[in-house]
This record gives C-alpha cells, sequence and structure tokens, in this order.
C-alpha cells in the first residue's frame, strides 16, 4: 500500500509540472494585463512602474524560472492586485470553497444515490420515469439559471433563506449554493446507480445468490450495494473535481466567498500569481481526492490489491 | 371664527412638526450597500487601487484633503478648514482641522499628510495616486528617486501645511478620491495594517471577506457633530445583476446599480419605480476614430459618421434611455457644459454627402474593436453597423476583453473604439486630454492635434477668472464638436434603486454608488434597524 501510494505521489508531479507551465504560458500570450486592468484611466508613468515592480518587463522564461524556483520552497508568489501572498489569499478562501464542495456533494450523494438506487429496483415503473426525468433534467439545467430561480423561490417567495452572502458562514447560507451547484451530481449519481445497479442485479453472482435461497433485501445489501458502490466511488471521486471547477460560477453568483470566485476575479485582472496559485490547488486537490478514491477501493472491494 | 383659526394654525403646525420630525436623520441601524462592480475588492489599501468598486468601501473608512460634494457638484475641504492662496495662485496654505482622529485614536497631523503625500510618490511602488500628487513642487523628483521628500510641502505647525504647485490649478481636483487619501504615519507603515487598515472616516473597520463582503461600524470620533447616523455599514460584493435584483426585492440590501434592462422594468413596476435614483455621471461614451487611418484623418468623414447614425435611437431603444445624448465631450453635469448645443443631426443624405465631398463616394471599410459592455460595446456596435451601411461604410467588429481594450486604446492599435471615458468632473482636466502635448497613451486616445484648440485650452488654464475660463472652455469644447474626433454617443445616466428607508442618498456625478456615508440614514422602517 505504502509504495502504491508513493507511486501515485511521484506520478503527480509530471501533472503539476504540466499545469503550471500550462497557465504560466497561457497567461504570458494572451492579451491584456494587470496593469491596464487596475484602472481605466491610469496613468503611464505609473504603468511603467507598475510593470517594473511586478516584473512584467522581464523577458517570459526569466520570470518563470523565478515562479517555479519560488514554487519548489511552497511560495506561490505575491498577488499583483491585493499585494499579498497567494497563500494567504488561498487560506482565507479554502474553508468556504471546502464547506460549499462537501455540502452539495452531500446533498447530491444523499438524494442522487438512493433515488437511483429505488428507480433500478424496478425499471420502467414511475419510480424509474420520474426519477430519470429529475437527472435528465438536473444534469441540463444550467447552474446560473437554476441559482436564480432557487433565489426567486426560497428567498423571495417564500422567505426561508438569504438569496446571497457568506453571513456567519451558517446553515441558512449555505443551502441554496449547496443545492445550486449539487443538482447536476446528483443528477449523475442517479444515473450512475441505476446503470450500475440494473448491470450488478442481472450479474451471475446475484443469480447465484438467489437461486441458494437468499432474501431480496441481503442479495440487495450484500452483492448488490457493494459492488455497485465502487462504480460510485469514482464517479463521487470526479465529481469532487468537477465541483472545484463549477462552483465559480455558483460562488460569484451568491458572493460566496471561495476559491472559485477568486479564481475568476484574478482572472479578469490578469493577476497572474493569483490564477497559478487558485489552479494548482484545484488540480491538488482534485489529485487528492482521486488518491483516496484509489485507496478506498481497496477497502471496499477486497479483491482489489495494490500491486 | 377665532377657534377655527387657532384650529386651522395649530393643525399646520402639527403638520409642519410631524413633517420636520420625519426629516430628522435617525441615528442607529444598519446601512447594507452593494459593490456592483464584478470583482472583489482589490485591497484594503486604498492608495494601491484605482476601481470605483473599492472606493465604495473607501468613503466610508477614509478622507482625503478635500471630498466630493455633490450638491455643489466640486471638491469641498474636508480635512483642512481653510485654504489661503498666494505665490500667483501657485501657493495653498491649508489650515487643517484639529478634531479630525484616526481609527486607533490619534489625532491627524500636518505630518500625516506629508507621510502619505510622499509615500504615494514612491516610484518604486508605482501608487496610482502619484498622477495627482505630482502637481505638488518636487513631487516628481521623489518619484524619481532624485528627493526623499517633497519639497512643496512643508509643515507650518501640526495643523498648518503650505502646499506649493507646479501649476495652476484648483487642488481640490487632484485630492479628493480614495486614492489619496490620508493614512496615519505611523500605523499604515506596518505589515498589519494591509489586513486592519485604519482611517479618518465615519466608520472603522471590523471586518473583511474577501470576495463577499467589508463590514464597518460607527467611529464616535468622527469630526462632524452627531455624524454617522448609522452604527454599521455592510458592503456587500455583487457583481451579478440578477442576483442583486432578487436581494433588493427581498430587501436584503438598502442600494442596487441598475442596468439598462433593470431599469425599464424597474420603472414600469409600480413598487419599485419610487425606489429609482439617477444622475447623469461624468463618464462620455463615444467612437473613437484613429487619424493615422486614412479616411478618419478627414474632418468630413468624421463628421458623417456622427450624421449617418441615428444615436437617439439607440439610447431610446437599445440603451432603454438609460443615457443621455451626448452634444460634444463635456457631460450634462460638467460646470462648463454648455446647454445651447445642438446633437448632430441624424441625416444619412448629409453623411453620404460628406463622404462624397472627402473622396469616398462609395464609402469604405474599418475595424472596429469593441468590448462585449451592454451599455457601450457589442450590442451597440451592432446596431450601429448596418446605420453606417446605408451610406456605404462598411465596419468590420474585432471583440476583445475590457481590459485589453483598455491597452489597445491607449496603444493606439486600432482603427476605430467604443469606449467609455472620464469627462470631469475637472473639465479642464477632462478637455486637457485632447491637448496635442498630452501623449496618446494618457488620455489623448485619438491622438488629436489641434492648435487652435491648444491655443483655447491653454487660455483657459492661465484665466484667473472663473466665468472666463467657463466660456473659454465652452469654446473648446464646440471646436470638439466641429473636429469630431469621435462619434458622440452618450453620457452616462447612472441609475441606482434604493430602499425606501434609507435616507440622505447624494446624486454625485462622479460615480453614484460613491455615497458620503455619514451623512445617509435608515429610518425605522429598515429591516437592518
Amino acid at each position: 500500500m505504502l509504495s502504491f501510494l508513493f507511486r501515485r505521489l511521484l506520478q503527480t508531479i509530471p501533472t503539476v509540472l504540466a499545469v503550471v507551465a500550462l497557465v504560466f504560458v497561457l497567461f504570458s500570450v494572451v492579451p491584456g494585463s494587470i496593469v491596464s486592468s487596475m484602472s481605466d484611466d491610469a496613468d503611464p508613468q505609473v504603468e511603467l512602474r507598475l510593470k517594473k515592480q511586478l516584473g512584467l518587463d522581464e523577458p517570459v522564461y526569466v520570470r518563470f524560472g523565478s515562479y517555479v524556483a519560488k514554487l519548489a520552497t511552497g511560495d506561490f508568489g505575491t498577488s499583483f492586485r491585493t499585494r499579498e501572498p497567494v497563500t494567504f489569499m488561498i487560506a482565507k478562501r479554502a474553508w468556504p470553497t471546502l464547506q460549499l464542495i462537501f455540502a452539495a456533494m452531500a446533498f447530491s450523494v444523499v438524494i442522487g444515490v438512493p433515488l437511483g438506487f429505488i428507480a433500478a429496483l424496478k425499471p420502467g415503473g414511475i419510480v424509474d420515469t420520474l426519477a430519470m426525468v429529475v437527472a435528465v433534467s438536473g444534469l441540463s439545467i444550467a447552474k446560473f439559471w437554476l441559482g436564480l430561480v432557487l433565489m426567486y423561490l426560497f428567498a423571495l417567495k417564500l422567505g426561508w433563506l438569504p438569496s446571497f452572502g457568506y453571513g456567519d458562514g451558517g446553515l441558512k447560507y449555505l443551502i441554496l449554493p449547496a443545492v445550486t451547484l449539487g443538482v447536476s451530481p446528483m443528477a449523475l449519481f442517479a444515473r450512475t446507480t441505476r446503470a450500475a445497479v440494473l448491470e450488478i442485479m442481472t450479474a451471475d453472482f446475484v443469480r447465484t445468490a438467489r437461486s441458494k435461497g437468499m432474501s431480496e433485501t441481503r442479495v440487495v445489501k450484500w452483492h448488490v450495494m457493494r459492488n455497485a458502490l465502487v462504480i460510485i466511488l469514482t464517479t463521487v471521486g470526479l465529481q469532487f473535481g468537477a465541483l472545484m471547477g463549477q462552483a465559480v460560477v455558483v460562488e460569484k453568483l451568491y458572493s460566496w466567498p471561495g476559491i472559485g470566485s477568486l479564481l475568476v476575479d484574478s482572472v479578469l485582472q490578469r493577476d497572474i500569481p493569483a490564477v497559478q496559485g487558485s489552479i494548482l490547488v484545484v488540480v491538488l486537490s482534485f489529485l487528492a481526492i482521486n488518491l483516496l478514491i484509489d485507496v478506498l477501493y481497496g477497502v471496499i472491494d477486497p479483491r482489489i490489491r495494490y500491486a | 371664527m377665532i377657534f377655527r383659526i387657532v384650529a386651522i394654525v395649530a393643525g399646520l403646525g402639527l403638520a409642519l412638526a410631524a413633517t420636520a420630525e420625519a426629516q430628522t436623520p435617525r441615528k442607529g441601524g444598519t446601512i447594507r450597500m452593494t459593490a456592483p462592480y464584478g470583482s472583489s475588492f482589490t485591497s484594503l489599501d486604498i492608495l494601491t487601487t484605482q476601481r470605483a468598486q473599492d472606493e465604495i468601501y473607501a468613503k466610508a473608512l477614509h478622507r482625503s484633503l478635500y471630498i466630493w460634494d455633490s450638491a455643489a457638484g466640486k471638491p469641498v475641504l474636508e480635512l483642512a478648514k481653510e485654504d489661503v492662496v498666494s505665490g500667483g495662485g501657485l501657493v495653498h496654505t491649508f489650515k487643517l482641522r484639529d478634531d479630525a482622529y484616526f481609527h486607533n485614536g490619534r489625532k491627524m497631523t500636518a505630518d500625516d499628510i506629508i507621510w502619505t503625500y510622499n509615500r504615494i510618490m514612491d516610484g518604486t511602488k508605482a501608487y496610482p495616486g502619484a498622477r495627482y500628487v505630482r502637481v505638488i513642487e518636487g513631487a516628481a523628483a521623489v518619484e524619481k528617486g532624485q528627493a526623499k521628500e517633497i519639497s512643496g510641502l512643508k509643515k507650518i505647525d501640526d495643523f498648518t501645511i503650505e502646499m506649493k504647485l507646479t501649476e495652476k490649478v484648483e487642488p481640490g481636483f487632484y485630492f479628493w478620491n480614495a486614492i489619496t487619501s490620508i493614512y496615519p504615519a505611523d500605523e499604515a507603515a506596518k505589515e498589519s495594517f494591509l489586513q486592519k487598515p485604519i482611517g479618518l472616516g465615519p466608520f472603522k473597520f471590523v471586518e473583511h471577506v474577501p470576495g463577499s463582503r467589508i463590514v464597518l461600524e460607527r467611529w464616535d470620533r468622527f469630526y462632524k457633530p452627531g455624524k454617522p447616523y448609522a452604527d454599521k455599514i455592510i458592503v456587500a460584493v455583487m457583481g451579478e445583476a440578477a442576483a442583486r435584483d432578487v436581494a433588493f426585492r427581498n430587501k436584503e440590501i438598502d442600494t442596487s446599480v441598475l442596468g439598462p434592462a433593470q431599469y425599464v422594468a424597474y420603472q414600469n413596476d409600480a413598487d419599485l419605480k419610487g425606489t429609482v435614483v439617477e444622475v447623469a455621471e461624468v463618464f462620455t461614451r463615444y467612437m473613437g476614430m484613429n487619424p493615422a487611418f486614412k479616411p478618419f484623418a478627414d474632418k468630413r468623414v468624421r463628421q458623417a459618421i456622427n450624421h449617418a447614425i441615428d444615436t437617439d435611437l439607440i439610447i431610446n431603444k437599445l440603451v432603454k434611455g438609460k443615457a443621455y445624448r451626448a452634444t460634444s465631450w463635456l457631460p450634462l453635469t460638467s460646470p462648463a457644459y454648455d446647454k445651447a448645443m445642438k446633437p448632430y443631426a441624424f441625416d444619412p443624405a448629409k453623411a453620404k454627402q460628406l463622404l462624397a465631398d472627402a473622396g469616398y463616394p462609395s464609402g469604405f471599410e474599418f475595424e472596429w474593436t469593441t468590448s462585449q459592455n451592454e451599455s457601450w460595446g457589442l450590442p451597440i456596435v451592432s446596431a450601429v453597423i448596418p446605420m453606417l451601411d446605408r451610406v456605404g461604410i462598411k465596419a468590420k467588429v474585432k471583440q476583445v476583453e475590457t481590459a485589453v481594450l483598455a491597452e489597445v486604446v491607449r496603444s493606439g492599435d486600432y482603427q476605430a473604439f467604443i469606449y467609455s471615458q472620464a469627462s470631469g468632473p475637472d473639465p479642464q482636466a477632462a478637455l486637457k486630454c485632447f491637448h496635442s502635448a498630452t501623449p496618446q497613451p494618457a488620455c489623448n486616445y485619438m491622438n488629436f492635434k489641434n492648435a487652435d484648440f491648444d491655443k483655447i485650452v491653454d487660455e483657459a488654464g492661465q484665466a484667473d477668472d472663473p466665468a472666463k475660463r467657463t466660456q473659454l472652455l465652452q469654446k473648446a469644447n464646440a471646436l470638439l464638436y466641429e473636429e469630431a474626433p469621435v462619434w458622440f454617443f452618450n453620457y452616462n445616466k447612472a441609475v441606482m434603486a434604493v430602499q425606501p428607508w434609507l435616507k440622505g442618498i447624494q446624486l454625485n456625478a462622479t460615480e453614484l454608488t460613491h455615497q458620503n456615508v455619514e451623512d445617509l440614514w435608515v429610518d425605522e422602517t429598515s429591516p437592518a434597524k
């Protein structure tokens, strides 16, 4: 297991380096710079000094080398905009993003997985049809639109929840952003679970279990559910990464102080260190979660071994 | 009869008393403003950022030597009680307030002003306020590293400061906005200042949740007696107009900036119509034409474009009336605006004739660089293209991001562009952008050169009589109209929705969202009592 972990960690290094290089090159070639985005009415002399101060007057390879050298020591650089260390900026935003993503994931798993399971137990029935209508709709609806509809309904019409903001970070502020973010993975989990369960229900070992006189409840609990869990877990892992990216829209819509809104603001203002830092954190989180999922495979299914 | 008269008088007295009571500012409560311009606040060091978004919170936290007086339409003294002018208009002796306290409890003195202006001129840091402080003699030397302190700033005593300028200008226009806010010399040098800023404003810093909000609470030692009225201010970052709309209707926020579509919706909604306030801001929207591109070098072509476009139609139908027709460069709220001026008439026949006279009877083709901005970007360009096409001018669209457009405009790398540019509040500074001595990247984006114009603007700069100066600036503005370096599109009509319980909103023509918050108050009907 340890050697497996070690190998997986080693494999992340080229991925991280590729991401670092790609983002750096991309933001070096796209037009626009922090200097022009700082003001519509800036003074040319100040602009020149700002470029010098931020090192933007140096060749790209010099800047890249300097950035990678700093990164190797854990220094993400200093934000062009706020002039704060990027690590500090990300640290301030990490908890709200984690809150949002875990809440969205909890919502989507708690609703989506049972929905898919119930649908698969009686395929073609009313529950199955309704569940799949919900799933397809959930996958199709744009988050921005859904967010506005939820705001309108639960904040403006029903008055149950605040329409925006982080407040004290409490549950009532979290519900609407989490549901907005969670609907799409919920739909995916429902579809994935249904497909997995339907496939396993027709497998030889399930037929054997039934023929041995095992009750349907026990068959589902001990054979179907456990085997379906591996597939569901893979989807959950991938969705964690996807949610990090999708949180961008939701955070902006709800004025949620997470890494997603930091990323958008930084891209718009060409705050390259903050963009690189935010993307790197998203990528590292994605890799870490997938590593965790790989480890969990072995826990759920003892047949999987890490050679 | 006597009884009736007494009753009427008593009734009137009661009514007047009730009115007076209704208008008496109420103490307490929370003001919930929004910062609507897209992204998070840039920095808590307001001297480093020149964005309208950041100045919204800065108006509560900080103070500058001058402040914008919306009612008077000009900057007025804020941290000084008196400005004595001498030395042929170049030397200003300010008698400072002796009752202004920073949020750490220390009294402001002349040293703080000198320290702040020296800091702004630190050439290694590129503070945006340097463009204004540079008007003080010796400031440029500090910026270049040739001196450590601005020679034109002298401390006479703790509450008197002498400022020698390089030009005869009204210093109020240079030292009123947030990027020249006065900092406490001792505290601002510390690292912690960036996380917990200290200012002279009516509210002190409590909390910043990046990307979400800034919270400030009343500063009890603020120098204006009885102010501020509110206990607290929350400025929420809300870039999404639709989300702001829901929050406003849900009474979660007290102010919201409206775009064209919402402007119409609010005006047509009986419940919301009364919440709308609007002002002509000092921004002119226009299509700039590059004289280096041959057709645009001819004045007749530029005039033809102004005649070819049905500007009123675009303002009414596309911008939904959320703009004022531009007559020339200076906006409606400019002190040098000439009400007698009429805009270019929509006259395609005349446009064709002018094109033919200029040697383009079949028109020509040009590239038009634009952003996606709904009020002065792609939607407007799309509407104008068929109008130009009718007189034979073909426009090819080149779409770029707003930040990129700013670079394009400053570099002169365009044939035409559409933009929104500050055209005030100082009419002299606004027109000086078209002076041939003003470099293109500074603000002379069309690289305009006209000797007559230069002469008039220079004369205005030397005029001691304000009326004479205004007259000259009007003349310069009229000359711009004639020369038509741009298609004069519109002056921005800033529109904000304000909840009925929020009182004291000022119609600030420089930026409607920038409010002197000490004058705002909420009545007892506010949900955030």
